[in-house]
Parts: structure tokens; sequence; C-alpha cells
């Protein structure tokens, strides 16, 4: 009997029936990259901020738009955003059950990072590129 | 084809948390997510901090002037702490992840050893950055 199937999984995944394997261990490897490239990232973030801690303004941007502080910034934000996001993922999965609080707390959790990263990166390249005009 | 509706669970769910003796190892491990939900929200601090430098120096002076207060460096010292436990708690799952640190011993030490030296870390950094200055 040809029933419209209610299923999205093709027809080849369900005669390999291997489920989601193969796909369950992308956010796990996301999360440790991540993870090990935050370490030498978040050094350099605090050397920047303990050496622009009580300077002027003119001094402040200066730090800021060397290539090397603004590349540092630049990975750190794109590193720190993708861990953190999939962090609170973990989180919300393991406290929050309710299907519809979920979801919303999932999107909001999505929108909070990319906000997050999308606010720094375009304050670091207005202030690194704002050298060249 | 109607969906077959899923029977109530009705069985005990296993018990949580509160059934068990605290541990170092638990502690801590219950620790790493709260700093890291922490540094969550603290990523809105560098946010607006380089948002701020891009605004202008008026902007900058204002947010430059609150982290340079008493209660600003107070959040930044916790900042700093939170950072670092969290980065440590991070190596200590590496320890884990390539299946060392497993016996009794070695991970109390590993548990401990997150604590005391995030703390001496965040006083050493707070410690050279203000001899320097």
């Amino acid at each position: 009997m040809a029933q419209p199937s209610p299923s999205l999984r093709t027809p080849r995944a369900r005669v390999k029936g291997l489920g989601a394997s193969g796909h369950g261990a992308g956010h796990w490897w996301q999360q440790r990259v991540t993870a090990a490239l935050n370490i030498p990232l978040m050094i350099g973030f605090i050397v920047i901020i303990a050496m622009m801690a009580g300077r002027p303004y003119p001094e402040a941007v200066a730090l800021v738009s060397h290539p090397l502080a603004a590349l540092v910034l630049i990975g750190g934000v794109i590193s720190v955003t993708l861990h953190m996001r999939i962090g609170m993922q973990v989180v919300i999965e393991d406290y929050v059950h309710d299907k519809g609080l979920k979801f919303a707390a999932l999107f909001a959790n999505t929108t909070y990072a990319v906000a997050v990263a999308v606010a720094c990166l375009y304050a670091i390249l207005r202030v690194s590129l704002a050298r060249l005009v | 084809m109607a969906p077959t509706a899923r029977p109530t669970v009705t069985a005990p769910l296993s018990p949580h948390l509160q059934v068990y003796r605290w541990t170092w190892t638990m502690a801590m491990s219950v620790f790493h997510r709260i700093t890291g939900t922490a540094l969550y929200g603290g990523t809105v601090l560098v946010a607006i901090w380089l948002v701020a430098l891009a605004a202008g120096p008026a902007a900058y002076g204002w947010v430059a002037g609150f982290f340079g207060s008493v209660f600003g460096k107070l959040v930044l010292f916790a900042y700093t702490w939170v950072l670092l436990h969290h980065m440590l708690g991070g190596l200590r799952h590496f320890v884990w992840d390539v299946g060392h640190g497993f016996d009794r011993e070695r991970r109390m030490w590993l548990a401990r050893g997150t604590l005391i030296g995030s703390v001496i870390l965040t006083v050493l950094i707070w410690a050279i950055a203000l001899v320097i200055r």
C-alpha cells in the first residue's frame, strides 16, 4: 500500500538502519577543537585587556587596531561563541524538557551567540580597518 | 496509518543529585557548568567593551570608567577567576578524553588542582598586571 511516509528519513537510510550513528560526535568534536583553540586565544585576550587597562582612548584604539591584536580578538570571538553555543545547548537539553520551551530556549541560545559574535566582530573590524582610511 | 499512541511512562525516574554525597569531583563538575554559564553571560561585557571602543571616546570613556572603578575591578577579577577555572576544568576533561586520570587518587587530585590552580593563576595574573603598570 502506498501510504505517505510520516518520516523524513530516506528509504536508503531506513534500509541501512543506522539511525543517527556516524553524526552524533560532531558537536563533541567541535566542542573539543574550540576548547583547545580557546586556550591560546583567551591568554592573548587577557594580555590585550591588561595592556589596555587605564590607557586613554587613542592608545586603546591603536592597541586593538594592531593586526596581531585584531586577529587574536577575531579568532577568540569566533571560537568562544561557537563553544558557548554548544555548551549552553547541552545545558538546555539536560534541564529543559518541555518541547515548546526547549525550542524557544535553543532558538534564543543561537540568537544570543550570533548577536554577541556579530557585535564583537563588527566592532573589531570597525576599529582596526578605520586605520586604512 | 495512524501513528500509534505511546504508552504513558509511570516508572519512577532515576534519582538525581540530591541523593549523592558531595565529593570534590562532583562539585567541580557542577562548578564547570556554573562557570561556563557565567562566562556565557559575561560575553555581553566583552561585546559592550568592543562596541564602545568602536563607538567613540565618549562611550569608551564611560565603559572604561566602569571597569576602572572598584566594582568594575571586582567584576574583572571574578571574571578572570571564572575564566581560568573553566579553562583548567577543560584541561581536566582533555586528560580524561585521552583515557587518563580516572583512578581515585588522580581524579581527586585533578579536581582539587582545578580549584587551587585557578585561584593561584588568577592572583598571579593580577599581581603581574599591577606590578607592570
